[in-house]
């Protein structure tokens, strides 16, 4: 079987536009197809999905109607990762020479309004005050501070980095520098997570385009191959939103499992990545995955991120492109986000805030509700 | 409504996990076979946060306005069944001073006001305040 390259990647900005979800989702594809000097009529599968912003399939107005078989992909905060764990089976499969993963999204401002009986729970969860997604995160992180010794210094380093990088990045959506105190001092949403270490509900569009390794060079003179692609749901013991109960045997997060699958596909460990994109739905979160992923032991975040080894520059780069907390979140773009800027990191294109030395493998990591997680490794 | 509130659980035969509320299937031995169990009044906290918003209705019940409303704490109390088994049961917190509350610190279940249902009727919630009995340190 074949390896998978990405030989091209398009991207709708992130942030408020008057665009539909769908069209920036169909601009992302033609921005995706022209970085690959390919046309819409070349795409022989594609595969993509938002959460919240309409389907897929519809595009194929705005693109071509070619025929190809294109399939809409629904999995939540994963929906953007298993589009592209749906194109790179695709390619591996033999099944199609060019394949397309697309993730978009639109969410509103204050967006996410979750039913308790479309999460298999009782009403008497969402009645009582208890059926929200920020108070997880506020527990997890208070929980693992408790456990691993990390400051709220640290909390707050995570989003200046986050705002700082995104300043660099012009598809960015939170691009204003901010200082540490300003994190810290403003207002508190779920103690100790203030309201700037929280990303936003927001929009954006990315698309990927996939063929089988041996033939990336007829396309592109910069390939980056897609080592591994791998989702896993939750194992039991883990600690995960919308629970009314944990168990008292804790467990790994599926961020574990997932991690671990893709470093062992990929035949890499942890310590060879050189850049990664981790999932920041709030400051804590990256912190957390840092571990889970096995970029770092649980505990040793504190001093990498006050020696700002996370920084661009730093000894393991993360989040180079702003992460969630300066891109916001469209659920069904995030995950293609990560991958979309280690590409560019891997090709030397990410401009004024390329990490330097020449990185050749990447990592990246997507997590949601209600317990996935999707990685990917990437080398060039 | 008794003065003695108790939770209610499931623990289930074969592996010995106790879930809260009530439920069907065990999620880590995919059994059914179980035993309805009164979860104890008193518990650990294991961890805690602080509602800092109003919670957007619905999902939420609460009559509160913007004005109105008074941040309250949300937890996970360890409660023991015995044998090394229990559950962590997420719940309300009385206490919302983030001073006053520490992973680990003793808690015990109260019914507390909540809201009032459009009749006028008072509804009342389970929550974990602070143990009020002494505990040596």
């Amino acid at each position: 079987m074949s390896d998978v390259a990405i030989i091209g990647i398009g991207m709708h900005p992130f942030g408020r536009h008057p665009l539909t979800g769908l069209q920036q989702g169909a601009y992302a594809v033609k921005q995706a197809l022209a970085d690959a000097s390919l046309e819409w009529k070349d795409v022989q599968y594609a595969f993509g999905g938002s959460d919240a912003a309409g389907k897929a399939d519809t595009m194929v107005a705005d693109l071509g109607l070619t025929g190809v078989p294109f399939i809409n992909v629904a999995n939540g905060c994963g929906t953007g990762g298993s589009a592209l764990i749906s194109g790179y089976n695709a390619i591996k499969a033999g099944a199609a020479d060019i394949a397309m993963a697309i993730g978009f999204d639109k969410h509103p401002r204050g967006a996410f309004d979750p039913i308790p009986e479309e999460w298999g729970l009782g009403k008497w969860y969402g009645d009582s005050g208890l059926m929200i997604t920020t108070q997880f995160f506020g527990m997890k992180i208070q929980r693992y501070m408790h456990d691993y010794g990390i400051s709220e210094s640290t909390l707050a380093k995570v989003a200046v980095k986050a705002f700082s990088n995104a300043s660099k990045n012009e598809n960015a959506w939170r691009r204003k520098p901010m200082s540490e105190d300003e994190v810290l001092n403003a207002t508190m949403l779920s103690h100790p997570l203030t309201q700037y270490m929280f990303c936003s509900p927001g929009e954006g569009a990315v698309a990927l385009v996939l063929c089988p390794a041996d033939k990336a060079r007829q396309y592109t003179n910069r390939p980056v191959y897609l080592k591994a692609a791998a989702l896993r749901s939750r194992p039991f013991g883990s600690f995960e939103v919308f629970s009314p109960w944990l168990s008292v045997e804790r467990g790994d997060s599926p961020s574990v499992g997932a991690a671990k699958a893709a470093f062992e596909m990929a035949g890499v460990g942890p310590s060879d990545i050189q850049v990664a994109q981790v999932q920041d739905t709030e400051s804590g979160a990256e912190i957390m995955h840092m571990a889970e992923t096995g970029l770092c032991e649980h505990g040793a975040q504190e001093d990498m991120i006050q020696l700002g080894d996370t920084e661009i520059g730093g000894r393991l780069p993360i989040n180079t492109d702003g992460g969630c907390l300066g891109n916001g979140e469209p659920i069904g773009a995030s995950g293609l986000r990560q991958v979309y800027e280690c590409v560019l990191q891997l090709r030397g294109g990410a401009g004024e805030r390329q990490v330097p030395n020449d990185p050749q493998t990447a990592f990246t990591h997507v997590y949601g509700a209600p317990g996935i997680s999707a990685c990917t490794v990437l080398t060039r | 409504m008794g003065d003695d509130p108790r939770l209610i659980g499931s623990r289930f035969t074969a592996s010995g996990v106790v879930s809260f509320p009530v439920s069907t299937t065990c999620p880590k031995s995919s059994t059914t076979e179980q035993e309805q169990v009164l979860l104890p009044r008193e518990g650990t906290l294991w961890s805690w946060t602080i509602q800092g918003f109003l919670p957007k209705n619905p999902p939420y019940a609460g009559r509160e306005t913007p004005l109105t409303f008074v941040p309250y704490g949300v937890g996970y109390v360890h409660l023991e069944t015995g044998d090394g088994e229990g559950v962590l049961v997420e719940s309300r917190l009385t206490e919302n001073d983030p001073k006053k509350l520490k992973i680990g610190m003793p808690v015990e279940l109260v019914l507390t006001p909540f809201t009032t249902d459009d009749d006028g009727t008072e509804v009342v919630t389970f929550a974990f305040a602070p143990t009020s009995k002494e505990v040596a340190s």
